[in-house]
């Protein structure tokens, strides 16, 4: 039963890959119902954690170190979920987008190898298989991302290209460092087995420096404005929403599972720290650029920057769990409103022909339903309630006052207000003393899915502020911090 | 169905939806939206009537829900609720009807009014917050609802208005986030309660709640106008009518002013605010905001920045009764958020109408426009009367009780400030009438024959007429049952211990 659901969720995107290419006709709808079926097994998986708790499911039979094991835990579950609901609303928005036969044709499977990829992802839970769905997930990327058809995007998507290879390349040789001196993948295992040792330190080095650069992680952030910029609207959306989170999903996984034996504070600091320059950095750039989708491009890098907060966050036992949560929420609230964002942009940016902020004006105000979307999708990112950005922030500032780490309590502030200086760059091409905004408005080469699509996962964004009791309660069946405690743990 | 807990959602319902509603409407759909924002506001006064009778016979009324672990949001109906939002939702009703003429055939209606509604549900969350957490959400999304009203009208200076507007408000706002995080920090989930409860909290640091204290009174600061946080506010004022109307009477000033009430009274408790020697500052900044706020307003030339300094400085004598820590000072301060609200509005809408009227902006325009506009220029007569105090206009409880409070509480370098504001006020609000009343026009409209059967639009003339009567009859019955006042007065009863 949950091998066959696991398996909608991996196989099927796979399958519907293959068959788009056959059968280019029916593309869409066999994309769309895969789609489907993928949301219909994950609500269903997600129903079976709730009711038996967390299960690992091995491969064929063969379970770990041997085989390959698969495991649903509940922030598992929570980033399928979230993956899965965009996956529909970027399925939907990418039909009326493209616009060119060949587009189409070449998008449908790289964009269900890529939700492939996403999804064995979250379900994996050993190095190696990590690996190898980092590979598809970035060959997948970078080919999406030359779909726009433009030299810049190609210049984007090669410079892509070579972080990603570069990324997963110091991956695998963490990865196989690792393999070599403790002879597992299973991360499970390797939790068991791990020593603090120079091997160690270095291969964990590695992995983790590949993982920030393939997270665009501050510094390592030089190759996202571009590629997220430049790509088509679904494309970045995809990207900035979902692939980013992959890798940085990794991440998390791998500290809770080794960071208590061998991290010590310094790294957490210095992780934190490089979040809290993201932030600003971000911010800045984005208050700066003078294009719009480059300003939503930035902003990801400076959401990003929240992310790796946590890390701090956790050095305190008391606080932890309410921690990961704020920060689960900070990843499912931004993934929700920057596909928002970037749907909404590529709208604009279709309407106009250009994305130049100053000059986009008169195109803005032809697209309301897209204004409001940018609005819901805008608040959340400054974490202004109601809103999923907002129990965002909320959690994770109750948790640094708890903690007394004031100087977090600046960071979120300084950072909230900056993401408001440049949201509103953009909600104010709504105000404009020469035009009239009609909601029904008709628009000839903006489709109504097109624009309804923005609004709905907008108006999911502020929905999520609602919701935070059930997300959160899903993410604490078999938190990751239970096999701290039960390693008899505490960093 | 339980109408206990679901009354206050249904009032918040009742702007909400046809809200949401209406952003969805065509614009050519005006009389539909029209409906629909008369139906709203009718039906919010129907359930704020029952919601008054309630509570006065001892109901409680509460929504909750469950937000985050150990966090609510909650919707409560005290007293103090009750007179905020019967305030907004009367004013709520005159002001669309009057939005509905002052706007009539320019554009972006439907916007307009989707987020007056929203505003005003902003409003009505604020005033029926049950703890400070809901109050902080209901506020933020004041500040989200009231800037595109402000912009409304897309001009470089509105853009720049709404720029200035935001950078105040949600400044003050994120500071307003970390005192109430960090009070929950501290002390759990506070739901409002009369008398308060930190008093209660023996563990609680003295320095760490002043600086809380601090933090939550600079972010109400902002929205309540107090100096030096007021830059926004005259800025502001390049907004529609209707909406400066709102903006000043209710919506925000008075929800950071309320934020200051709620916080000394039902968070602090007024005793143990005092005991930790926070009100003494509190009210001499407000003292201060009142006379550097008439000051101002004497050298405004233009009608709607001399109300927007008026604004300034009345708003204040709200904090200053707050501040004093006295029961019949507390009566003052907490009376004059609505007679305030009836005056300001009243001017307000007086000014909108000279000036869509007649297209006077400049108080040295305004020479003879009583014989043009005379029900106009009566209804500003009363209500600029009122701000000065003159009995038995309503403005003239707030400062008596105000200046009784203060004696009462030994602290009588408040009198001079109440005869120095009321001296100012007559400063800058005389003129005014003396040009309307009693020079003669020189303007060209002066030979101008109304088109219309009234000196204006009827529904621009009523609001103004309706709440300028209010504010004579809150005044000369202000010992009735029901009144302002005597409402008042039941809520300074419930926050004193004695």
């Amino acid at each position: 039963m949950t091998l066959g659901l696991i398996g909608i969720c991996v196989f099927a995107p796979l399958l519907a890959a293959i068959a788009s290419f056959t059968y280019r006709k029916n593309a869409y709808f066999l994309v769309l119902i895969t789609s489907l079926l993928v949301v219909t097994a994950i609500t269903f998986l997600t129903f079976l954690l709730h009711r038996d708790g967390s299960f690992i499911v091995a491969l064929g039979g063969w379970v770990a170190p041997l085989g390959i094991q698969w495991r649903v835990d509940g922030f598992a579950s929570l980033m399928l979920l979230i993956t899965s609901i965009i996956a529909i609303a970027i399925t939907l928005y990418a039909k009326d987008y493209f616009h060119r036969e060949e587009q189409r044709q070449s998008f449908w499977p790289l964009w269900m190898i890529l939700l492939a990829g996403l999804n064995a992802l979250f379900l994996s839970n050993d190095l190696f298989n990590w690996y190898v769905t980092l590979e598809l997930i970035g060959i997948s990327a970078v080919a999406l991302v030359t779909l726009a058809n433009s030299s810049r995007a190609d210049r984007a998507a090669f410079r892509y290209l070579l972080v990603s290879l570069l990324g997963s390349l110091c991956f695998l040789a963490g990865v196989a460092l690792l393999y070599r001196a403790y002879g597992v993948l299973d991360i499970f295992l390797l939790e068991k087995v791990v020593t603090q040792n120079l091997n160690t330190t270095i291969s964990l080095s590695l992995i983790l420096a590949g993982l920030l650069l393939k997270s665009a992680i501050f510094p390592l952030h030089f190759w996202l404005a571009p590629a997220h910029s430049n790509a088509p609207a679904p494309v970045s959306a995809l990207l900035s929403a979902l692939v980013v989170k992959g890798s940085f999903y990794i991440i998390l996984r791998i500290w809770f599972a080794i960071s208590p034996e061998i991290s010590s504070n310094l790294v957490a600091i210095g992780l934190s720290t490089i979040g809290i320059f993201a932030i600003f950095w971000g911010s800045l750039c984005a208050l700066r650029t003078q294009r719009l989708k480059l300003l939503v491009a930035y902003s990801t890098v400076a959401q990003l920057g929240y992310f790796m907060l946590f890390f701090l966050l956790s050095m305190h036992a008391e606080i932890r769990q309410v921690a990961f949560g704020g920060v689960v929420y900070f990843i499912i609230s931004h993934a929700l409103a920057k596909s928002a964002l970037f749907l909404g942009a590529g709208n604009i940016q279709k309407l106009a022909g250009h994305d130049k902020i100053n000059q986009l004006q008169p195109f803005a105000t032809q697209l309301p339903m897209t204004m409001f979307a940018f609005a819901l999708a805008g608040a959340s990112i400054m974490g202004l309630p109601p809103s999923g950005g907002f129990i965002a922030k909320w959690t994770v500032l109750n948790a640094a006052l708890v903690s007394d780490q004031w100087y977090l309590v600046i960071v979120l502030i300084g950072g909230g207000l900056l993401s408001a200086a440049y949201i509103f760059r953009i909600l104010k091409l709504a105000f404009h003393s020469q035009s009239s905004l009609d909601f029904y408005k008709t628009n000839s080469v903006i489709s109504p899915t097109m624009q309804w699509v923005p609004l709905v996962l907008a108006m999911a964004a502020i929905a999520l502020g609602f919701n935070a009791i059930p997300t959160l309660s899903l993410l604490e069946i078999s938190s990751p911090f239970d096999y701290l405690h039960t390693n008899g743990e505490s960093s | 169905m339980n109408w206990s807990n679901t009354l206050p959602l249904l009032i918040l319902a009742s702007s909400l939806l046809p809200g949401i509603i209406i952003f969805f409407l065509q614009e050519k759909s005006t009389q539909l939206r029209t409906f629909l924002n008369l139906l709203g506001a009718c039906i919010k006064i129907v359930l704020v009537i029952a919601l008054i009778l309630g509570v006065y016979q001892g109901y409680v009324f509460e929504t909750r829900w469950q937000l985050v672990p150990n966090i609510d949001l909650v919707l409560h109906a005290d007293a103090l609720s009750v007179l905020f939002v019967s305030l907004s939702s009367i004013l709520w009703l005159l002001t669309t009807i009057y939005a509905i003429g002052y706007l009539e055939n320019s554009p972006n209606r439907s916007r307009f009014f989707g987020f007056f509604s929203l505003c005003v549900s902003a409003t009505i969350g604020i005033a029926l917050a049950g703890n400070l957490i809901t109050f902080l959400i209901f506020y933020e999304l004041l500040t989200l609802t009231t800037y595109p009203l402000v912009v409304h009208r897309g001009t470089k200076q509105c853009q720049k208005a709404g720029r200035i507007y935001l950078m105040y408000t949600l400044g003050g706002g994120a500071l307003l986030l970390v005192g109430v995080v960090w009070l929950k920090a501290i002390a759990g989930p506070l739901d409002f309660t009369a008398t308060g409860i930190l008093s209660t909290m023996e563990h609680l640091d003295a320095t760490t709640l002043q600086w809380i204290f601090l933090l939550l009174m600079v972010g109400f600061g902002v929205k309540a106008a107090i100096f030096p946080l007021h830059g926004w506010l005259p800025k502001a004022m390049v907004a529609p009518a209707p909406v400066s109307s709102l903006l000043h009477a209710v919506a925000v000033v008075k929800a950071g002013a309320f934020g200051i009430v709620r916080v000394v009274y039902d968070v602090y408790g007024v005793e143990f605010a005092n005991q930790l020697g926070l009100l003494y500052p509190l009210a001499l900044i407000a003292a201060f905001t009142i006379i550097y706020g008439s000051v101002r307003a004497l050298f405004q030339d233009g009608l709607k920045p001399r109300l927007a300094y008026s604004t300034i400085s009345q708003v204040s004598y709200i904090a200053l009764g707050t501040a004093i820590a006295g029961p019949i000072a507390t009566i003052g301060g907490i009376v004059h958020l609505v007679h305030q609200g009836l005056m300001k509005i009243t001017l307000f809408f007086c000014a909108g109408n000279f000036a869509e009227t007649l297209k006077l902006h400049r108080i040295s325009e305004l020479d003879g426009v009583g014989k043009r506009m005379p029900a106009t220029m009566l209804a500003f007569s009363i209500a600029a009367l009122g701000m000065i105090g003159i009995p038995p206009i309503a403005g003239f409880i707030s400062k008596w009780y105000l200046g009784i409070g203060a004696a009462e509480a030994n602290q009588f370098w408040v009198l001079w400030i109440l005869a120095g504001s009321s001296a100012l006020n007559a400063m800058y609000f005389l003129p005014i009438l003396y040009r309307g009343w009693f020079k003669s026009p020189t303007a060209a409209w002066q030979d101008a024959i109304p088109a219309e059967r009234f000196e204006t639009h009827w529904m621009l003339l009523f609001p103004p007429l309706i709440t300028a009567a209010f504010s004579i009859g809150f005044g000369v019955l202000a010992n009735a049952e029901f009144s302002p006042l005597e409402w008042s007065r039941l809520i300074a009863t419930r926050e004193y211990v004695q």
